[in-house]
């Protein structure tokens, strides 16, 4: 999941007679799957919900092109080259579409910038472990690319429209990174013995962080359930996390791969696999700033935030001008 | 800080034949920045052959809260749609 642990300021949810006319009848058009738009009144706590879950969402793919963007320069073949390329790219139009609609709701993109460089924003614990060697690219497409499509899909009927139509531009793209990904490491498991101990190694370091991707068991959260009576939020993440887990088992047993996790058996009754418990520990020292790359991702962002300066002001300065001069010769040519 | 780079809509002709779309919305210091960002942003994938940009603060927009005075009055004109008229079978295809 790309938003983990958003915060609704509800401290519980409200039933709708409990609320007054103009909140009990935006929360029928919720209810009747109606989609609300920008200027429509809102309750402030939806509002502020969907800032926080967009802008932490946008900046999950922002930040995300850096862990694979490490790997351009020393992908294995042009053609991994230019597949990996465009694969990040379409990372950096993901930011692009959430950023918009986080905008529709009244905050600017400046803010946003500068709540993740500030470290107030957060983005997801994902992205603070390290790409070590090219198989790492391959199990970010299929796992981290994989858990993302999980959480995304139902995100498609969000009840905020602007989201809802980011989210299904995005869905149509992401299945070609998680293709790019297994199609990697289906190569790489047919290599030499050392390929393939690399692949298993990839594995062993990105299960665990790929299933805290869907956050803490939320099923007692007051924020999960205001969400999702406000439609922002459509499953539990432990419903995400099972769903998760029991597609992604078969694909590794088909590239020979073993789940790094003893307790992972099939569970006939449940018609799915019983699975052990991520490290919270670990997940919530990734989130409070000391994952192994916390300072290096954040550090990436603030510096081109800050080199690109000038470049940003050049372009508006360059747009100033020719729209004087233009202003000039209109007013010359009266 | 230096200031934000204006905001435009970004609107796409989908295929030879169709309507320009709006597709969503980007900062571009200028017209043709824009178009040029909208390429990139937008239509990766051959979505387009024509884009449209015009800046946010030059768009006028109805308020939700007119929705009523604005549209109501056509729902009263059911005589608008071809359903309204019944035509006898025998009259054939009309």
């Amino acid at each position: 999941m790309y938003a983990q642990m958003v915060k609704t300021d509800a401290p519980r949810v409200k039933t709708l007679d409990e609320m007054d006319p103009q909140e009990r009848s935006f929360q029928e058009r919720i209810d009747q799957g109606q989609k609300i738009e920008p200027k429509e009144w809102m309750p402030e706590g939806y509002r502020k919900t969907l800032i926080r879950q967009i802008s932490q969402h946008a900046h999950s793919e922002i930040v995300g092109q850096l862990p694979e963007g490490n790997w351009i320069t020393r992908a294995p073949t042009l053609e991994r080259k230019a597949i990996l390329l465009a694969k990040v790219q379409d990372e950096a139009g993901h930011g692009l579409y959430l950023y918009c609609a986080a905008e529709t709701l009244g905050i600017s993109r400046d803010e946003m910038y500068e709540q993740l460089h500030s470290g107030k924003a957060k983005y997801s614990s994902i992205f603070n472990y390290p790409t070590l060697t090219w198989a790492d690219i391959g199990a970010i497409g299929w796992l981290v690319d994989g858990a993302a499509i999980m959480n995304q899909v139902p995100l498609q009927r969000c009840s905020y429209g602007p989201y809802s139509r980011a989210m299904i531009r995005i869905c149509k793209e992401e299945s070609f990174h998680q293709r790019q990904g297994f199609d990697i490491l289906m190569k790489m498991v047919k290599g030499t013995p050392a390929q393939k101990a690399m692949v298993q190694d990839a594995l062993n370091r990105w299960w665990w962080p790929s299933l805290m991707m869907f956050g803490p068991s939320d099923d007692a959260s007051v924020h999960s359930a205001q969400s999702m009576a406000w439609k922002i939020k459509q499953n539990s993440n432990d419903e995400l996390r099972q769903k998760f887990v029991d597609q992604t088992v078969p694909q590794a047993e088909y590239l020979g791969l073993t789940i790094p996790d003893p307790k992972l058996e099939w569970n006939e009754e449940k018609g799915g696999y019983d699975f052990g418990e991520p490290d919270w520990n670990e997940f919530f020292e990734v989130l409070a700033g000391n994952g192994p790359c916390n300072a290096e991702r954040l550090g990436a962002r603030r510096k081109a935030w800050a080199d690109g300066a000038w470049f940003r002001d050049g372009l508006t300065a360059y747009a100033e001008k020719q729209a004087a001069r233009r202003a000039g010769n209109e007013a010359a040519a009266e | 800080m230096s200031s934000e780079w204006p905001l435009w809509e970004v609107f796409i002709r989908g295929q030879h034949g169709l309507n320009h779309r709006h597709v969503g919305s980007l900062h571009a210091p200028d017209a043709e920045m824009a178009i040029n960002n909208a390429r990139d942003v937008y239509t990766r994938r051959n979505e387009g052959v024509s884009i449209w940009v015009v800046r946010s603060s030059d768009i006028a927009a109805s308020s939700p809260s007119e929705k009523g005075p604005l549209f109501e009055p056509s729902n009263a004109k059911v005589y608008r749609h071809p359903t309204f008229f019944d035509i006898p079978d025998e009259v054939g295809h009309m």
